[in-house]
């Protein structure tokens, strides 16, 4: 691609950002609001300086990118392994759907202060809110994935004397991963939520633990910076999923 | 022939479940199939046919009756299929070799024959082809080659040409046909096309309705290799006859 085309490309996204910020300045200096209502965009640049020359930024980031990063990691882990074998056994789906559709219908949020009683303040209750959030989308679309590789590719398989880890290996897993990688795409931005749900509820550290002391201190400029990071580990997730897509998707189109 | 068989079917059956007592599929098939010969079977659909090459392939367990190979129990088949069943996220030369990668053969071996596929099913210049990019007719090569690429011991058939149009089917006869003599290999297939069956095997065996049964064994003698034009002779056209009036 050429640099051109890059430039066109981005173009409209930059446009629009410029509007947004634009936006958020004038209403600004048209409310007049106090700043620990509404500080402008110069306010939350310079505070996001100042908490990146100071280390607190990136300390925080680092923790929270952890237990997101843990959280997925294992999220993943387990759901794509009873994924595979909910898809291959009727009776054990029959067996666990209960749990699994109850364990959805109680929200995370409400679950996290227990989670937080049982395995502290630490980082781990928050790896593990981070996992149960991310569990199910990946979990229903590797049931999903499995379910629809062909038969006929079964047949194929079979036919030419596999053995059942080559069947997993060179069918089943390439077959169901554009369906699971959707399902990571939405496990990816769910994680970041889990990691802050878990914070919010009792860290010492963490850009949720950032963010609501912010809050507490009046200090929104520092909330604002706190929520625009998030932001930017949310895309960078889903971008990385991108990638990962580009890469082993090269044949769909 | 006078060689002996490689493979005897003796009194298979086979029934699937349902609400009724069972639908039988096949009923006490028997016959022998000598090395290199090219039989075929001959049926309308419902006869039992993909259920027989699928007994053969050992895909299914037959409800009574066994499927006997005389040199191992457990031959290296190739089956080629009636979609052409390939893997749509490898290209068409990594389709070919999946059976050399199963067996565990080094990289560069196996892409070396599978190079040797492509050019003994005439796709040069398709090797990194996706699937998706591939015309019918195409596709099925792929799948005649990589059934072809580990050197089975039996090629089953199951209306690979089924799919395709007219044109390109009948000019996939001639090239299943030029591959065949290149290759000699022992074939099973089974279609629903007399012109099919007659233009390709040596022997074909006509199927009756459900339940299947065989109903007529004709020995083509038609001679090798046969052209295009093979299907204008009066013989063709007595065997055809014959044929016909087995499946109605």
């Amino acid at each position: 691609m050429s640099v051109f085309k890059r430039v066109q490309n981005i173009l409209p996204v930059i446009l629009s950002i410029a509007f947004a910020l634009l936006a958020w300045q004038l209403i600004v200096q048209v409310t007049q609001l106090p700043r620990f209502i509404l500080p402008a965009p110069a306010d939350v640049w310079t505070r996001f300086v100042k908490a990146l020359m100071d280390g607190s930024l990136l300390y925080h980031t680092r923790i929270t990118l952890a237990e997101i990063v843990l959280g997925l990691l294992s999220g993943i882990a387990f759901a794509t392994v009873t994924g595979y074998m909910l898809a291959k056994s009727r009776s054990l789906e029959k067996i666990l759907s209960p749990y699994l559709v109850a364990s959805q219908a109680i929200p995370v949020v409400a679950i996290a202060p227990l989670l937080v009683i049982w395995l502290g303040d630490g980082i781990l209750s928050k790896v593990v809110i981070c996992a149960l959030i991310v569990f199910f989308p990946v979990l229903v679309n590797t049931v999903v994935g499995v379910r629809a590789v062909p038969t006929a590719l079964y047949d194929l398989m079979h036919s030419i004397r596999a053995t059942r880890l080559q069947i997993l290996l060179k069918l089943e897993v390439p077959a169901s991963l554009p369906v699971l990688l959707g399902g990571l795409r939405i496990g990816a931005t769910l994680s970041v939520i889990g990691a802050i749900v878990g914070e919010l509820v009792d860290a010492e550290q963490g850009l949720g633990f950032l963010l609501q002391l912010g809050d507490f201190q009046y200090d929104t400029s520092m909330v604002f910076v706190a929520v625009f990071t998030l932001i930017a580990l949310a895309l960078s997730l889903y971008g990385v999923v991108t990638l990962l897509e580009r890469k082993f998707l090269k044949w769909q189109k | 022939m006078t060689t002996r068989p490689i493979l005897t079917v003796q009194d298979l059956s086979v029934v699937f479940p349902d609400s009724n007592g069972g639908l039988r599929a096949l009923e006490d098939i028997s016959f022998e199939v000598c090395p290199r010969e090219f039989i075929c079977f001959l049926g309308p659909s419902g006869s039992g046919k993909t259920t027989l090459l699928r007994a053969v392939a050992n895909l299914l367990q037959p409800t009574t009756g066994r499927v006997h190979f005389i040199h191992h129990q457990h031959p290296k088949i190739g089956m080629v299929f009636q979609q052409a069943s390939l893997m749509p996220w490898r290209s068409a030369l990594d389709n070919i070799k999946l059976p050399l990668e199963l067996e565990g053969l080094g990289e560069s071996k196996a892409r070396k024959k599978a190079l040797e596929m492509i050019e003994l099913v005439g796709l040069q210049g398709f090797e990194d082809s996706w699937p998706r990019d591939l015309s019918g007719g195409m596709a099925q090569r792929v799948g005649i080659a990589r059934a072809l690429i580990h050197d089975p011991d039996l090629l089953l058939l199951d209306e690979p040409f089924a799919s395709l149009d007219a044109l390109t089917r009948e000019r996939m006869w001639t090239e299943l046909s030029r591959i065949w003599q290149a290759r000699q290999k022992t074939v099973i297939m089974v279609t629903h096309s007399i012109n099919e069956s007659l233009f390709l095997a040596d022997r074909v065996l006509v199927l009756t309705q459900r339940p299947g049964k065989i109903k007529l064994d004709v020995e083509v003698d038609l001679p090798r290799p046969r052209k295009d034009d093979i299907r204008y002779t009066p013989h063709f056209g007595k065997l055809a006859r014959k044929l016909r009036e087995a499946i109605e």
